[in-house]
């Protein structure tokens, strides 16, 4: 690579071929095209094992949101701890920041745990023999920060996340939603580079998971740390990711950002997974665009082929004339009313 | 649908097997002897002259001895039912007014027991002596008897207190008791001859007796507690330490005794009832009568050669025509 | 980021900042400390005054009242009508029982040399039995275990312990069920019933032994009754708490459809806790088989006489292979029983096959029967095996290899932990007035578990006077307590081990299981020649009884820690022993606590056999009630003792746990 050439941009996490296989002699799999070919039920009757990630590779890029999604079973848990080695990959590799994970010996592991990522729980995993501010400082205290320094820093991420005069309360005071911002907080006060969530809002309300995915969306505007996010929620996927990676049986099934899901589906599952997404909110006007006729006048307003449909509305509607998808001065397409409504109106209007 | 074994479903299957099972044990196993075939066991000769006989077995190995021989020769030569019930004598001695226990072998003292049965509830009557004398003392393993031969003279004593000095006793020197069933002077007798020791209480025989055989073979210092006849004595030939000599009387005072122990005459107690039946049962246990090395000689084949109290008591009678004859002709 | 164009508001509004919490017992421990370190100042000023010291040989006139009742029953023995018409009765009964069941399976009967059913006949139908009501893995370890004892060369023995256990355990369910559906009904029975069932099980059996024999004569009766003292609370107390656990939500659906209480017993709190109700019966099992050598003393026939007259020679081989075969047996019902109350939570599988196989199978169990009563091969098991000769010599070889190897490091143990540990904790107990010390035990009470358990301990330091016998007491009580640091030190370091690791609990779970039902008498002889007649012996021998209890509870706890807790602790980098200290431990601080209490009570169950090798206090005076009759008194207030200071340490350590759970 010269200097010369755009060099590709930096990831912090990659991943290439990751395998877990459960069950004894489970390292024979991915070693076996033939195994590995095989679904779920014949695999478990052959063998007795369970291939819960099979051949996922993806690459997360710094200051991204990466949302995992997929329904029980999936393997999407699985994934996020195979990432963190709280489960031991059968195969693959997990390259971190340069560094292969895969391959650390116990100390280093223990202590890219303690500064360079952090996890969200679902159940929170609170300690409930200590006040909120002891578990917030629970990662300082293992690395061995002074007492004085943990708990200044402590308190910084407690207000940071809302939870300014609970500090002293205990958990099993607090409501679903305040306890998983003390998880959330304790995630933070390391300072890490990624933070990893495990589906942390599906033990939450639906009014409380609201106004944690909005936490999520304000800190991230704030400390821009990468984050890694496991959800089965597709909505709370579309809200809070960059790009989306589907899972499917341990496989991966499709990857990109919202638009590109919902726009272009891969295939008849994700197809049917994002029917009930409200199209107006995830397409862009890339994807409902026209070329351009002989009869258009190309004197209207201009518009950037990334901006939400949604949003577009009422300039289109508003404009007498038909509107330009233009970018870097260059004219992409045309928008004009019906094509507006054929995403509003009619959801059956296929891609 | 075809009756083969293998086109059975898998609990046809075991179904089968189990029948097949039943039959074949049914009809192999009839051979071999049949139970009442070979009965040469149970009472042969003179069955029912003598009755059933409840005989107290205390739970010292010297004490299963004498049981073992009284039952042999009252089951062979008298045709009696002999119970042997193990029971420690507090609760032997009870038994003689509930009819459980007919007669105690071996007594060692127990003026208190005699006074509350005897005289006062007069279930039981003295039945005359055992021929075994019992001597209590304080021992010390035979090593230190070579190495400090002063040390069998109780005048002595103080200048080995500190030998004897153990994690239990205080600082002072550590006299080491048993069972609590044995009688003992040990306290008043350390206080009274002005004696730097503590009484420490083993609990038990088997304490006690372990205690010794470490010390004798560690070669470590013990003062202790024991008493002749006793099988262990016959493994470790234990050394005792001379206390002033007993006096008649010395030791009439229990808070004031400052002699050594009396020499016991270890008598035979049995129930009034048994008594005045005057079974054969009873004339024999009357007449009985042997050496305190009679009994060694038996609890040595019960103790350390391992034979059962029946085969050591025959191997002894076996070897001892002319004493049980004795004994018989009485009964 | 996604698409919204909102730009988020300020933190979420929470509800307003509630008082911080209450300052959880940050003071609590410094005030213990605070106490310990007067009364420590205190004894040094009155050291040896007032120390109500009783020398072994001694009386109290409570002793002698005592005494005077024991002799006044024995002397009116053959002629009140109490005995004559009640106990006489009862002794009847359950004689006959027994010996029908010894006639059964292990003496002679009905003038045959054999009893009815020879060893393949007991195997068979104990491997049919353990096949209809559990499964065929458990049939298969019955009948093997069985077999073994017969090995062994035990079998008679064994068939007449498990007759005594038998009639025990059947007495023991026959009114245990019913009085424990009685407490499990109704709470007033169940206030009433549970401090009788606590003295059942902590009074030291030595004391009631003698008057057993007095009031139902020497015999299967008194060893019987002797066991079910000790087993029946165990089948109350497990039954009432079935009845009581039966869910709520169940009774309610029954009451609304108008059921009478008998039908809600019969058809909802009955079969619901069946389960529970047979683990009941499991535990009364086990209660009935640790009674097996100390009924021995009274005459009880089976292997508990084997072991004890193997230790009048000091013969630990013969004495091991019995308690081998105690173990054995208790293995053996104890998997029966348990697979049993598994089974029951299943539907009973109705099928013409199982159907076939219990008839078929129990055919095979009546011609092993009839075998057994007919042929000579069948019914005494053939000797020559050697395996209990062999077992006899492997453990002999063991002592003696301990004894001559080990005894020097052994007692250099003692001396340390003796004079570093028990010695001053003695001296500070025994020395101190008692006046000081009752207000020590009163303050501390007050302070770990409130009012309450401030009031029962000054009734139970008050009583503990009464009994005369405050010194011996003391004594026993600093034992007591260094034995209970020991149980939970093993216990905190095994527990965790086993609680973690799946591998190791595996191994070690069946040495404790051993541990526990091992006799003690067995592996006394040993621990007297590594740690001669002492103390340190009998907190030794406590602690090979207890810690297997206080282990296992605390492997339970750790291994119920929250997962997701201690993934969040992994995930957060933690390190093995951060976690264990930081996370897992805390987490299980119940069972800690639990196994505390339950290490205390086991350890004072062992009171009496620690009188035996040499610990003196209390449990010397029980056993010296026991032999000698002017001590009787002492004894039975020696055992008063015993039970008092259990009551007292249980009922502080439970309001302490209580009190710590709030926090």
């Amino acid at each position: 690579m010269t200097t010369i050439e755009t060099a590709a941009p930096p990831r912090v996490i990659s991943v290439r071929n990751l395998w877990k296989v459960f069950g004894l002699k489970g390292e024979r799999i991915p070693n076996s095209p033939e195994l590995a070919g095989l679904s779920r039920r014949e695999l478990m009757d052959r063998t007795g094992c369970t291939a819960a990630v099979r051949e996922v590779s993806f690459d997360v890029a710094p200051g991204e949101v990466f949302v995992v999604m997929g329904l029980s079973g999936s393997g999407k848990s699985t994934l996020v701890r195979c990432l963190t080695r709280l489960v031991e990959p059968t195969a693959g590799e997990v390259v971190f920041e340069g560094e292969d994970i895969l391959n650390v010996d116990k100390k280093r592991l223990r202590e890219l745990r303690r500064r360079k990522f952090s996890m969200v729980f679902q159940h929170f995993g609170l300690l409930p023999y200590r006040q909120v501010l002891d578990n917030v400082a629970y990662g300082l205290e293992i690395r061995g920060t002074g007492r004085a320094e943990r708990i200044r820093r402590a308190m910084e991420v407690i207000e940071l996340v809302g939870l300014g005069g609970y500090e002293h309360s205990y958990p099993d005071q607090l409501s679903g939603g305040m306890q998983q911002r003390v998880g959330l907080a304790r995630a933070l006060a390391g300072d890490p580079d990624v933070l990893f969530f495990d589906e942390p809002f599906s033990a939450l309300d639906p009014l409380i998971r609201r106004d944690m995915q909005n936490e999520v969306i304000r800190l991230h505007h704030e400390v821009g740390k990468t984050m890694v996010f496991i959800t089965h929620d597709l909505s709370e996927a579309l809200k809070l990711g960059d790009r989306i990676l589907i899972m499917r049986d341990g496989k991966m099934v499709q990857c990109g950002t919202g638009d590109e899901l919902v726009g272009a589906p891969a295939d008849d599952y994700v197809r049917d997974f994002v029917r009930d997404v409200p199209r107006a909110n995830v397409l862009t006007l890339r994807w409902i665009m026209r070329p351009p006729r002989p009869d258009d006048v190309l004197d209207g307003p201009e518009l950037g082929p990334a901006v939400v449909v949604r949003d577009a509305i009422r300039v289109v509607l508003a404009a007498q004339k038909p509107v330009k998808v233009v970018q870097d001065g260059e004219l992409l397409g045309i928008v004009a009313d019906e094509e507006i409504l054929a995403v509003v109106a009619g959801p059956e209007a296929g891609s | 649908m075809k009756l083969t074994f293998h086109a059975l479903p898998r609990s046809g299957r075991i179904a089968g097997v189990v029948t097949a099972a039943t039959v074949a044990l049914a009809l192999t196993a009839c051979g071999g002897a049949k139970v009442g075939d070979t009965s040469s066991g149970g009472s042969t000769a003179k069955a029912g002259t003598c009755g059933t006989f409840n005989l107290a077995v205390n739970p010292w190995v010297g004490y299963e001895a004498d049981a073992a021989v009284v039952a042999y020769v009252a089951q062979k030569d008298l045709g009696c039912t002999v119970n042997k019930k193990d029971l420690k004598e507090e609760i032997a001695w009870q038994g003689f007014g509930t009819g459980e226990v007919d007669a105690i072998l071996e007594n060692w003292g127990h003026d208190d027991l005699k006074k509350k049965y005897i005289d006062e509830q007069k279930t039981a009557v003295a039945a005359g002596s055992t021929g075994n004398t019992g001597v209590i003392g304080w021992y010390v393993p035979p090593w230190m008897a070579e190495k400090y031969p002063d040390i069998t003279d109780w005048n002595n004593l103080n200048t080995y207190a500190s030998m004897f000095k153990t994690s239990e006793s205080g600082g002072k020197g550590q006299l080491l008791d048993g069972d609590p069933s044995y009688v003992t002077n040990d306290e008043a007798l350390v206080k009274n001859l002005k004696l730097d020791y503590k009484v420490v209480y083993a609990g038990s025989e088997t304490a006690l007796i372990t205690a010794f055989r470490q010390a004798e073979s560690k070669k470590t210092p013990l003062l202790g507690y024991f008493y002749e006849p006793q099988w262990f004595l016959s493994e470790v030939k234990l050394a005792k330490v001379n206390l002033p000599a007993y006096t008649a009387g010395c030791d009439a005072d229990a808070e004031k005794v400052a002699c050594d122990y009396p020499k016991y005459d270890l008598d035979k107690i049995v129930s009034k009832k048994f008594a005045d039946a005057n079974s054969p049962a009873y004339k024999l246990v009357k007449a009985f009568t042997w050496t305190n090395d009679d009994q060694n000689v038996v609890a040595k084949y019960i103790a350390e050669d391992k034979m059962t109290p029946e085969d050591a008591a025959k191997k002894w009678v076996e070897a001892n025509q002319d004493k049980v004859k004795a004994w018989l002709a009485q009964s | 980021m996604a698409t919204t164009t909102t730009t988020p508001a300020a933190p979420t509004a929470v509800a307003p900042a509630p008082q911080p919490g209450p300052r959880r017992q940050l003071g609590r421990p410094l005030q213990v400390v605070a106490v310990l370190v007067v009364w420590v100042l205190v004894w040094l000023a009155t050291r040896g005054r007032d120390t109500l010291s009783l020398s072994p040989a001694d009386l109290t006139p409570l002793h002698r009242w005592l005494n005077d009742v024991n002799d006044t029953v024995g002397a009116n023995r053959n002629s009140s009508p109490i005995f004559l018409y009640f106990f006489n009765e009862i002794r009847a009964a359950i004689d006959a029982l027994v010996t029908f069941v010894q006639a059964l399976i292990s003496q002679p009967s009905f003038g045959r040399p054999v009893p009815v059913l020879g060893w393949l006949g007991v195997v068979a139908v104990v491997a049919y039995i353990c096949w209809v009501f559990a499964n065929w893995r458990v049939a298969l370890l019955a009948a093997g275990g069985f077999v073994f004892l017969g090995l062994q060369g035990l079998w008679q023995q064994s068939m007449d312990t498990l007759a005594l256990t038998v009639a025990a355990v059947a007495i023991s369910l026959l009114f245990g069920i019913p009085l424990g559906i009685w407490a499990g009904l109704s709470d007033r029975f169940h206030r009433l019933v549970t401090p009788a069932l606590d003295f059942m099980q902590t009074m030291p059996t030595f004391v009631y032994l003698a008057p057993l024999t007095l009031l139902f004569l020497i015999g299967p009766a008194s060893a019987t009754i002797a066991t079910l003292i000790y087993a029946m609370p165990p089948a109350i107390r497990i039954t009432a708490h079935g009845i009581r656990s039966v869910p709520r939500a169940q009774l309610e659906a029954t009451d609304s459809l108008g059921a009478t209480g008998w039908q809600t017993l019969t058809g909802v709190l009955l079969p619901l806790s069946k389960r529970t109700i047979v683990l009941g019966v499991n535990q009364t099992i086990m209660a009935a088989l640790s009674m097996v050598t100390i009924a021995a003393l009274i005459d009880a026939p089976g292997l508990g006489k084997t072991v004890i007259k193997a230790l009048q020679t000091l013969d630990v081989g013969t004495a091991f292979n019995a308690g081998l075969a105690i173990v054995v047996l208790a293995i053996v019902l104890d998997r029966a029983t348990t697979a049993a109350s598994a089974r029951v939570q299943q539907p009973a599988r109705r099928g013409g096959l199982r159907r076939l196989l219990v008839l078929g199978l129990g055919a095979l169990a009546g011609v092993c029967c009839y075998l057994s009563y007919t042929y000579v091969w069948a019914a005494e098991f053939p000797d020559g095996a050697g395996v209990g000769s062999a077992l006899a010599r492997g453990a002999d070889a063991v002592t003696t290899w301990a004894q001559d190897d080990l005894s020097t490091a052994t007692e250099a143990v003692k001396n340390i932990v003796t004079f570093a540990l028990l010695n001053p904790f003695q001296a500070l107990l025994t020395g101190s007035p008692w006046w000081l010390v009752g207000a020590v035990i009163v303050a501390l009470a007050a302070l770990l578990g409130g009012v309450r358990a401030a009031v029962t301990a000054a009734a139970c330091v008050g009583l503990l006077i009464g009994t005369g016998l405050w010194q011996d007491s003391m004594t026993t009580l600093a034992m007591t307590i260094v034995a209970t640091l020991m149980v939970m030190a093993l216990g905190v370091v095994f527990g965790v081990w086993m609680g973690r690791n799946r591998h190791a609990d595996r191994i070690i779970r069946p040495i404790l299981d051993a541990g526990q039902t091992m006799p003690a008498f067995v592996y006394l002889v040993p621990f007297l020649a590594l740690f001669s007649a002492s103390r340190f012996t009998a907190i030794v021998a406590a602690v090979v009884f207890a810690a297997p209890v206080s282990i296992k509870i605390i492997a339970d706890g750790v291994r119920g820690v929250s997962v997701t807790t201690v993934e969040a602790a992994t995930a957060a980098g933690s390190s093995t022993w951060q976690l264990i200290t930081k996370v897992q431990l805390p987490l299980a601080r119940q069972s800690v606590t639990l196994a505390a209490n339950q290490g205390l009570i086991y350890v004072l169950a062992m009171v009496v056999v620690g009188g035996l090798v040499g610990a003196g206090a209390l449990g010397y005076d029980v056993v010296a009630g026991f032999s000698q009759g002017n001590l009787y008194g002492k004894g039975l207030a020696a055992g008063m003792a015993i039970v008092l200071l259990g009551i007292m340490l249980d009922r502080i350590a439970r309001s302490a746990a209580t009190h710590l759970q709030r926090t």
